[in-house]
């Protein structure tokens, strides 16, 4: 089976070609099997790859060995191979990319039956997989780096899908822009590492690396540079407006490459890299801060808006922040934990979403909405239970997860808890916002689309059950022990640890703390429930329509604390000056006109001298004797 | 031979610088103030002869015969110049009905 | 008779052909025959290559004795890709100027170049070198005068005269250097033989160094190029972007840097400065370009910036990075501006405020030129990336900050390409473009095999 490791990201490369070719030919049946088909090959594949693994673990091995393909840059001393890595962390990454991708690739059989380019749609969803799989599979930085400017480049062309919208297209190319902006830091990373190790080897990496002291500045510029790399793909400030835009993208996009998979590529190449992290605890500080404020300015954002989409996806920056406090403060395991629930329950609730959507007939807005529970109960069972999983009430994943996050904050430092639960709150608050302004009260839309509301059909309704078992149940895999849980995630990726874990300190948490601790974020959680039924289902204090008068605060909310403004602002209208400046001024107005200037000044002056050339015998003989006589006085004087 | 030579040699050599730089004088005058082409043809011999004779003066000072050969040569040059420059004139003549040098200014940018 | 003096010859031959032939449809077939036989005879040329192993294939025959002029042809591991990348775009070419109705006298300007560039990357002499710089040179006035539009005739002349002027610096380099050869020679190994004293090399230098900026375009050496490669004929602007460019920088590696190392070392940082400062300068300027052509151009001025800093970088990686990106600019740029054509002769204009929405007519059109783009773009697994990675490593090894703002073309390469894609290919339909055909025949196969050439390179450089 190792052997054949290779073959999983290959299937769905080669899902991508046939698909890519033959989608005008094809019928959407063959291509559905096709696309689903090979990712599901996949799956069974990483299945068995995971089981492999973890019966290594079971028996104590560290179980992870690398795969070499094939040498692919040679210069010097520098050899850059083409090889795949397969350890606890991956293998687990691989589960959820096919697992959930699979889920997803059936659900868009449903979703997009209706669309003119299917065939395009399933080859880019498979040439995806491929990338993402290659960014987690890689043995070295630049494997990863080719999926990670490969996932970025699927993610412009799946946003753009709908190209013939001029504001798709651009959301599409801000989503690329701003990743590329990330993956200079990255690629600059890999030259200081290539600088600093000679290698691009995780593991000869990872190993030099833990020979360096605490807080190194090498390592910190690595981490550094690292870090902005993440902010990018991972949507954290400063470059996550492009994530709110990206749902631009077919809704089942938008769950697998924007909130289960891609967009956690970030905090996957963190936890791989922890070694280099832990002994830069600026970094690490730094990311902490990023996180919590990421967590709290997105969730803010959530409470007021009013495009589904748009709720989930300021949702999805939001727990991304959660992600990455987990990792600033060093639980890099609680990170991961929240990496997997939250795959689950994010890939949920836009699933659930994307079956509105459909069944309104593509309205996104939520004000049109309301009353839904009765069209769409599956929908409805399966969403509820997403949202009580990431509004954090136990005994449901998301619980467990972000607890486990905030529990290290609280070790940390109390004051990233306290920001961390406020934003908790927040959280709990606009999803059962969303929740309940979809789905209970009249409906709101026109009689039109009322009669067309339908059930989505089984292959789209089949995907949501599972993500919503797993969503329940998803917790129990790192079941903190305080609740007598055996924390199986932590020890199965330990290995993935073994540099960092002497070198950082030791956190430990009184278990009377943690329990205060959980107790208080579930009674807040479920506070928060109750207080969003009151308003919006018991008063029916629904929003209002764009133009009315709302408060300050609320207004910052709802116009995203003006952020795209400022950057329009502050970069984009200043670089397209700058551009129109460069051109005209500098390169057409200076350089262009020295130039000219220089054959100008030839003209000219050819054009003075031939005045000389007047046409008048008597003046060239007066110029003639001048000249002679100019000469003799010379030759006289020279005497 | 001797006879000329002592004849020539009878006037002083600055004498002949003289008079021959008067007539050159006159002769580029000539050129350059007067507007009818003949004219101007005709300082242009005046400015040839006085060469002419100070290069026999020289010859017949020096004794050296080269100066003559060279004024044999200067008076086919001028022969041959003047049969140009005239049948030039004439067609300009024809064409202006003016032999006004100021009239010959077509040859310019 | 060698194998590489018969390869400098045949496009002479092929040119004097097709100057007699009288029918512009048989002379493009004639064209394309003789391109291919050229493709055919660089194969053995390729097989038989011993890498590693310093000049081959030499040969050198006398030319003007009083001189000591000779004239002196080899290859080595530089020159060959670039011979390799001019035989073999050279039909791609040809297969693109299908469409339109050339005269013949096209088809025997472009193969009359086509042996003036192969002499300047075979040239072991610096004379020989001199004459193919300008043969090279001639014909693409003409090609460009003749056929280009626009405010052709005054934007070619400033070309011709602009680029000449950088070759007569050369020129007199050239023969200062022969002057100072114990047997006045034109060597290319005399050359390097010699010992020069530090004032002589820093004028050099600058001759040199501007009679190649010029050609490649270095900033600020490169007004004439956006208005020259805009008005061309799009065949013209292939041979120009895709292959004349390479001279400048191929003139780089083998003569500047060697002949003159001492100027080199002390005028290196400010060279790569230059270099960088076009980088980011031409991309800025690319970001509100709405001619196509002129945003491409501006785009290739940023492109070949890099691949000069990674040049004068002077380190492993950069030179392996710059020949490999010297080709991959090659296949890719005269595949964007085959693309613009297409659209051009589909649409009639080239100018972004009109176009959109194209994608929908042209689908296939639109994903090779995606993938044409991304390799633009640099984006791993197209030929771009493998290159623009060495070149920015060999700039980090120099300063982290050259890196830093020579990997801004990543971010603003991204902006400008993705804008041009998008006001081609994206956006609502315009219902006066929605009839439009799609790619076909000749057009199909051209793309096709650039797209695989781009991904073939990419994956296994």
């Amino acid at each position: 089976m190792m052997e054949l490791i290779w073959l999983i990201p290959l299937i769905p490369l080669f899902g991508f070609i046939i698909n890519g070719l033959g989608q005008q030919t094809f019928s959407k049946s063959v291509i559905g099997w096709i696309g689903c088909g090979t990712v599901l090959s996949s799956f069974v594949l990483s299945l068995i790859l995971f089981f492999q693994v973890q019966q290594q673990r079971a028996l104590g091995e560290e179980a992870s060995s690398v795969y070499h393909l094939f040498d692919w840059i040679t210069v010097g001393s520098l050899n850059l191979g083409f090889s795949f890595l397969v350890d606890p962390l991956s293998a687990l990454m691989l589960l959820i990319i096919t697992g959930i991708g699979f889920l997803i690739h059936l659900y868009s059989c449903g979703y997009m039956a209706s669309d003119e380019s299917f065939g395009r749609f399933f080859s880019y969803l498979n040439l995806f997989i491929f990338f993402m799989l290659l960014l987690v599979m890689g043995s070295n930085y630049l494997i990863m780096f080719i999926g990670w400017e490969g996932v970025g480049l699927c993610s412009y062309l799946l946003i753009g899908f709908w190209y013939k919208n001029t504001s798709y297209a651009n959301a599409a190319k801000k989503a690329f822009v701003m990743n590329r902006i990330g993956d200079l830091g990255f690629l600059i990373a890999m030259f200081v590492l290539i600088a600093v190790f000679g290698t691009l080897e995780y593991k000869e990496v990872f190993a030099k690396a833990s020979q360096f002291p605490m807080g190194d500045a090498t390592l910190l510029l690595i981490t550094l540079l690292l870090f902005v790399a993440a902010t990018g793909k991972s949507a954290q400030i400063p470059l996550f407006t492009w994530l709110p835009d990206a749902m631009a993208g077919p809704t089942p996009v938008s769950a697998l490459i924007h909130a289960a998979t891609m967009v956690t590529a970030g905090i996957y190449m963190i936890i791989r890299s922890n070694i280099l992290f832990t002994l830069s605890p600026l970094t690490l500080q730094i990311i902490a801060a990023i996180g919590v404020a990421t967590a709290l300015i997105a969730a803010f954002i959530a409470m007021t808006q009013n495009d589904i989409k748009k709720v989930l996806a300021y949702s999805t920056v939001s727990q991304l922040g959660y992600m990455f406090l987990g990792l600033g403060v060093g639980a890099f395991t609680a990170a991961f934990f929240h990496v997997l629930t939250h795959a689950f329950f994010k890939a949920l609730l836009f699933l659930g979403a994307g079956s509105v959507i459909h069944a309104m007939h593509h309205e996104q807005d939520m004000r049109k909405m309301g009353g839904l529970k009765k069209y769409l109960p599956i929908t409805f069972m399966t969403m509820l239970i997403g949202t009580v999983a990431i509004a954090g009430i136990p005994p449901l994943s998301g619980f467990f997860s972000k607890d486990e996050i905030l529990a290290f904050a609280f070790a940390q430092s109390p004051l990233l808890w306290g920001l961390g639960f406020v934003g908790a709150l927040f959280t709990a608050f606009y999803m059962f916002r969303m929740l309940y302004i979809t789905f209970y009260g009249d409906f709101r839309g026109t009689t039109e689309q009322e009669q067309h509301l339908h059930e989505s059909p089984m292959v789209m309704t089949l995907p949501l059950i599972v993500l919503a078992v797993l969503s329940l149940i998803g917790g129990i895999i790192n079941l903190p022990s305080v609740l007598g849980g055996g924390q199986w995630l932590a020890n199965f990726l330990s290995p993935i640890y073994e540099y960092s874990v002497s070198r950082a300190s030791e956190v430990h948490l009184e278990h009377s703390t943690e329990y205060i601790l959980m107790a208080a974020s579930a009674i807040a959680a479920i506070i928060m429930a109750i207080l969003a039924y009151q308003k919006y289902v018991k008063k029916q204090d629904l929003p209002q329509e764009d133009g009315a008068q709302q408060g300050s605060l609320h207004k910052l909310s709802y116009h995203k604390l003006y952020i795209d403004e400022i950057y329009d602002a502050l970069v984009v209208k200043p670089l397209n000056g700058l551009s129109k400046v460069l051109y005209k001024a500098i390169d057409k107005g200076l350089i262009d006109a020295i130039v000219n200037g220089v054959g100008d000044i030839i003209h000219a002056s050819g054009r003075g001298i031939r005045q000389l050339q007047s046409g008048y015998v008597g003046f060239y003989i007066i110029m003639m004797v001048l000249g002679v006589a100019a000469i003799v006085l010379y030759g006289i004087l020279n005497m | 031979m001797d006879t000329i030579v002592q004849h020539i040699q009878g006037v002083p050599l600055n004498h002949y610088l003289i008079f021959c730089s008067v007539i050159f004088a006159i002769g580029v005058i000539g050129v350059l103030i007067r507007r009818n082409v003949i004219i101007i043809m005709m300082s242009i011999e005046l400015m040839l002869n006085a060469v002419n004779l100070l290069l026999a003066a020289f010859s017949a000072y020096w004794g050296d015969a080269n100066g003559q050969v060279f004024v044999f040569f200067i008076m086919a040059l001028a022969a041959a110049e003047v049969a140009v420059g005239l049948s030039i004139v004439i067609m300009v003549y024809r064409n202006t009905k003016s032999v006004d040098i100021e009239s010959l200014n077509k040859l310019r940018w | 008779m060698n194998n590489l003096f018969l390869l400098l010859l045949l496009p002479v031959v092929g040119a004097i052909v097709l100057a007699f032939t009288k029918s512009s449809s048989v002379a493009r077939w004639i064209a394309l025959v003789f391109s291919l036989i050229q493709i055919v005879l660089t194969v053995p040329l390729v097989c038989s290559f011993v890498p590693d192993a310093g000049i081959q294939f030499e040969q050198s025959l006398e030319w003007i004795k009083e001189l000591n002029i000779r004239f002196h042809i080899g290859v080595d591991g530089i020159s060959l890709p670039l011979i390799l990348l001019t035989n073999g775009l050279m039909p791609l070419i040809v297969l693109s100027t299908f469409r339109n109705d050339y005269k013949h006298s096209f088809y025997a300007l472009a193969s009359f170049m086509q042996s003036g560039l192969l002499m300047v990357f075979a040239a072991l002499d610096a004379f020989t070198f001199y004459v193919g710089w300008e043969i090279a040179l001639i014909p693409i006035y003409f090609i460009c005068a003749l056929w280009g539009e626009g405010d052709r005739i005054r934007v070619n002349l400033k070309f011709f005269v602009y680029t000449f002027f950088g070759s007569l610096l050369m020129l007199i380099a050239i023969i200062y250097l022969s002057q100072q050869t114990p047997s006045k020679d034109f060597e290319w190994t005399s050359f390097m033989a010699l010992e020069l004293s530090e004032y002589a090399q820093r004028a050099l230098f600058w001759a040199f160094f501007i009679a190649f900026a010029i050609k490649i375009p270095i900033f600020p050496f490169h007004t004439w190029q956006p208005d020259t490669y805009t008005y061309a004929p799009t065949p013209g602007t292939m041979l120009l972007a895709g292959i004349m460019l390479k001279m400048g920088t191929y003139a780089l590696i083998r003569w500047l840097i060697p002949v003159i190392p001492f100027g080199t070392q002390v005028y290196a940082p400010i060279a790569l400065v230059l270099c960088i400062i076009g980088i980011v300068y031409a991309s800025i300027i690319a970001f509100k370009q709405y001619e196509s052509k002129t945003l491409v151009a501006y785009s290739s001025i940023a492109h070949v910036g890099l691949i000069s800093a990674g040049i004068f970088a002077w380190n492993q990686e950069g030179l392996q990075g710059a020949l490999l990106q010297m080709i991959n600019h090659g296949i890719t740029v005269v595949g964007l501006f085959y693309v613009l054509d297409i659209i051009k002769s589909r649409t009639g204009t080239n100018n972004l405020n009109d176009l959109g929405g194209l994608a929908a007519a042209m689908p296939k059109t639109a994903t090779l030129f995606a993938i044409i783009l991304l390799a633009a773009v640099g984006l791993p697994l197209t030929n771009g990336f493998v290159g623009e990675f060495l070149l920015l490593k060999s700039l980090y090894s120099l300063h982290l900050w050259y890196v830093v703002f020579a990997g801004l073309t990543l971010i603003f390469g991204a902006v400008y390409m993705l804008r041009l894609f998008q006001k081609t290919m994206l956006g609502p339909v315009n219902p006066s473009y929605a009839a439009v055909k799609d790619v076909s025949g000749v057009e199909l196969l051209v793309l096709v095999i650039i797209s695989i050439l781009i991904l073939v390179i990419g994956i296994k450089p």
